[in-house]
């Protein structure tokens, strides 16, 4: 298993940049995962690294090994990478055991059979080796084309949506099942998906792609938490920005109040901004003196997600335990719990 | 749900019942001894006829194989010089029946033909020995229906090609296989069913063949057939002849429905990916080139000029009131033939649609079988059956009304028109099926909960729906019928001639060039269902 290494990579389909400058680095080991909405260019990222499209600039390393720049092109077939396809592209015309052997041709007899063994056991389907593609169930074509993936022991695996064709309530737990699998064999992985769940149950560090660039790359408690774009801070978890006045280097004036920030390098004071608030920044205690008016509110099983108007008429979200039912239009009694305000340079629009 | 038997059905059951009469008629035979003549034919010509078949079948499947899978490749994954003409212009050798390419081909390749003249007047000898291979041949058959048949293993695997999801090739790559690993060990083992059911196709098309091989004078059991139903009028032998030929057809059949059943299997439920193409250049884009046109250049183009040159040469005698009464033959039979063939369809599948039965459903298959006999079975079956008829009221009148009917169906155009509608009713169920199968009884009940009445419905629902593929069935029938030849050789009336008939009466006395006008007209008749196929085809892929 091998680290990866992506520098300022570039990539053209005729004459729109798909990729745009885009570096990243996963350690030997380590699971990454791509999110970002359809179109961003994530896929495409990932067939660079395959080897199923071509770069324009920059380069792909692959442990020390350069494996794409703008004058080399190792072909697909000899860069030893495992990929997952979205629709798991598995050969209907072999059975299991020989979807897996494919790549392993040149293993003796004994190893293939040794290798199609435990990596049937890993992926927890022994004893279905002559069973065909279409006689296999959406999850279970799924393990196949990952022990089929691993099966050459590959520098790298990739896998493009590998859980989208799947029933949502299998998505996560399969995605939990396929992490334990990956660290059982230290694999260096990079997954792509427009599910931030799928991408939180599985990764160690995610990327937030658009329109062809990466915006962030980190774990996802920072990308909660410290989203350093609008975008990120809307694709990831929910969340409003509400207007706000930076006072000082520390401090940042709002509707809400004076919230404690960190802007000294970015902004100005006076400057006007947008702060990110996130539902769980807003608790509710119905002993509360500030009061709050409910315009809509959803009821999640767990919680109720209440929208609530302040004194400006910029709305944010609360977070309440679900026995808490409160009526639209009613008051309810809040609390600020946010030690560190994310500040954004003034957004045209409210995000919600 | 169990549905009742209405008086529809009890009609559609009756109708599949008497159309396919010839059919029982002919398997009854395999009950009946054999005779002398079947006894001296097993001794001398069937092992003839049997590895003559066996070889044509094998030298077509190679020769089929060779040119439809390599172009079927190259359209379906390459951007190159003139694809948009040639991946519907690859269609085109349909068009030609393969006795009527045979023809042109032993006109050009004859002694006194322009290749074999040509050839002398390079080696500057007039002398006879220079070698030159005999088109009359096993092997110039093989040639012929290679040339003509491709085209099913071609549009079969191009399909199967184009519509395999391209992350499958790629994950190929992954694996460590290199382009032809992919091609050899992915591609084609996964467009394997569909190349079968193309080639069972081509090879049900040459075991159908009569007038090729009769040409060429290769035995074979339609030949077979045709010279001991002829020459000896022995029903039993040839009925028994006939039985032996629809065994191989049989088999075939059951190849061609097991491979159509698991190619599904093969294309899965994933839609394949939008794809874009890689563009060949420089010489391999000329390559590519070549090797698509070979085909078309040698499966239309040529046998089509050598045609059109014939009908020019002879054109100022054989435009004569004769040759239009011979267009007006066959093109009223055709028409005729096509209506009733096509009201049959609708009757039956309307009645199918409306009982959901699986009964009415198999009924309505097996009306639909004669597409795989033979033309030469299909003529000898209904002959049987309707000779029997007449001679046995002829014998009740004589004895009771003492007066002579002579032959009321046998002989008659009605045994002609009878036997097509029996031969290509199922394209009428196909083309017309496929129609409307688009009118979902949703529909229906849609309309009707928007306040349509019965008629309404036909006249905003269904006519609107199913009139293109009414129009595309109905065209295919009548081509069909304008080329098909040994039915209407044996079953025709006394002194009745269609295109097809003189265009074979022309050959055999060695006039190839006044087989020429009959012959080019029937192939550009049949240029027509070529164009919509191909048209229907881009739609889809579009």
């Amino acid at each position: 298993m091998r680290e990866l290494h992506i520098n300022q990579i570039e990539s053209r389909h005729q004459n729109t940049v798909i990729l745009n400058q885009i570096s990243l680095h996963l350690a030997a080991g380590e699971i990454g995962c791509l999110l970002g909405p359809s179109g961003c260019g994530k896929t495409t990222l990932l067939r660079t690294i395959a080897g199923l499209q071509p770069i324009t600039q920059g380069n792909i390393c692959l442990g020390e090994q350069t494996v794409s720049s703008d004058c080399v092109h190792i072909e697909t077939e000899s860069r030893n990478v495992g990929m997952v396809f979205q629709d798991y592209a598995l050969f209907p015309h072999l059975n299991v055991a020989d979807n897996i052997r494919f790549g392993i041709a040149n293993f003796s007899k004994k190893q293939q059979q040794e290798r199609i063994r435990t990596l049937l056991e890993l992926v927890d389907l022994s004893g279905k080796e002559t069973r065909y593609p279409h006689e296999l169930s959406g999850g279970q074509q799924q393990r196949v084309a990952l022990a089929r993936a691993l099966a050459a022991k590959p520098q790298i695996l990739l896998m493009d949506e590998p859980f989208s064709g799947l029933d949502v309530e299998l998505r996560e737990s399969l995605a939990r099942q396929v992490r334990c699998i990956l660290k059982a064999e230290g694999i260096t992985a990079l997954m792509v998906t427009h599910n931030q769940n799928e991408a939180f149950a599985i990764a160690d560090s995610i990327g937030v792609m658009n329109a062809g660039e990466l915006l962030q790359w980190g774990s996802s408690y920072t990308l909660y938490h410290q989203p350093n774009h609008p975008f990120v801070a809307d694709f990831i978890g929910q969340g409003v920005l509400i207007k706000g006045t930076v006072c000082s280097c520390s401090q940042v004036h709002t509707a809400l109040g004076n919230l404690k920030t960190n802007v000294c390098d970015d902004f100005e004071p006076d400057e006007q901004v947008s702060v990110l608030v996130r539902p769980d920044d807003i608790i509710h205690r119905d002993e509360s003196d500030w009061q709050l008016e409910v315009i809509n509110r959803v009821f999640r099983g767990s919680h109720f997600l209440y929208t609530l108007k302040l004194d400006s008429g910029e709305h944010v979200l609360c977070m309440s335990q679900s026995h808490h039912d409160h009526e639209i239009g009613s008051k309810i009694g809040v609390k600020l719990e946010m030690d560190h305000a994310v500040v954004f340079p003034l957004q045209q629009e409210n995000t919600t | 749900m169990t549905k009742r038997i209405n008086r529809w059905s009890i009609l559609t059951t009756l109708i599949a019942l008497l159309l396919t009469v010839p059919l029982w008629v002919l398997v009854s035979f395999v009950f009946e001894p054999t005779n002398d003549n079947w006894a001296h034919l097993s001794d001398t010509l069937l092992p003839v006829y049997i590895i003559n078949s066996l070889w044509l079948m094998l030298g077509v499947t190679i020769g089929t194989l060779l040119l439809g899978i390599p172009t079927a490749w190259l359209i379906s994954q390459y951007q190159f010089f003139g694809k948009s003409i040639l991946h519907w212009a690859l269609l085109l050798p349909m068009a030609m029946p393969a006795y009527i390419i045979a023809y042109t081909y032993t006109g050009l390749l004859e002694f006194e033909g322009p290749v074999q003249s040509a050839l002398r007047t390079v080696f500057e000898t007039q002398t006879v020995n220079l070698w030159f291979p005999e088109i009359r041949s096993l092997g110039g058959a093989i040639v012929m229906f290679s040339l003509v048949l491709y085209p099913y293993v071609y549009l079969l695997a191009r399909t199967s090609f184009a519509n395999q999801s391209q992350s499958v090739m790629h994950a190929s790559r992954t694996l460590g296989a290199g382009p032809y690993k992919t091609f050899f060990k992915v591609a084609l083992p996964i467009a394997r069913p569909a190349i079968i059911a193309g080639l069972t196709l081509a090879l049900m098309e040459t075991l159908a063949d009569f007038g090729t091989v009769q040409h060429f004078g290769v035995p074979t059991f339609t030949t077979g057939i045709y010279r001991t139903w002829t020459g000896f009028g022995d029903t039993t032998t040839t009925a028994q002849l006939s039985i032996l030929l629809l065994v191989f057809v049989t088999a075939l059949m059951a190849i061609e429905f097991w491979s159509r059943k698991k190619a599904q299997y093969f294309t899965g439920h994933n839609q394949p990916l939008r794809k874009t193409l890689p563009t060949l250049t420089g010489h391999q884009s000329l390559l590519a080139f070549s090797v698509c046109l070979l085909p078309i250049l040698f499966g239309f183009i040529i046998p089509a000029l050598q045609l059109l040159d014939w009908s020019i040469n002879v054109a100022s005698t054989q435009l004569n009131s004769e040759f239009f009464a011979l267009v007006w033959n066959s093109f009223s039979l055709a028409f005729v033939t096509a209506l009733i063939t096509i009201s049959i369809a609708l009757l039956l599948l309307y009645v199918k649609r409306a009982q959901q039965h699986t009964f009415i459903d198999n009924t309505v298959r097996i009306a639909g079988l004669g597409y795989a006999i033979p033309g030469v079975v299909i003529a000898v079956a209904v002959m049987i059956p309707f000779a029997w008829l007449d001679n046995t009221v002829d014998n009740w009148a004589r004895t009771h009304l003492d007066i002579s009917t002579g032959l009321l169906l046998s002989g008659t155009l009605f045994a002609l028109v009878f036997a097509y509608c029996f031969r290509f009713l199922s394209v009428a169920l196909q083309s017309v099926g496929s129609g409307l199968s688009q009118i979902k009884p949703s529909m229906d009940e849609s309309a009707k909960t928007l306040g349509a009445n019965n008629w309404t419905l036909l006249k905003r629902i269904h006519i609107p729906l199913l009139s293109s593929s009414l129009i595309t069935a109905f065209i295919l029938v009548f081509v069909e019928v304008l080329k098909e030849l040994p039915t209407t050789l044996i079953l025709r009336p006394f002194n009745f001639n269609t295109l097809s008939v003189r265009a074979y009466e022309m050959a055999a006395d060695e006039r190839l060039a006044d087989a020429g006008l009959p012959a080019l007209l029937i192939v550009i008749t049949g240029l027509i269902p070529v164009i919509i196929l191909s048209k229907l085809i881009g739609k889809r892929h579009a």
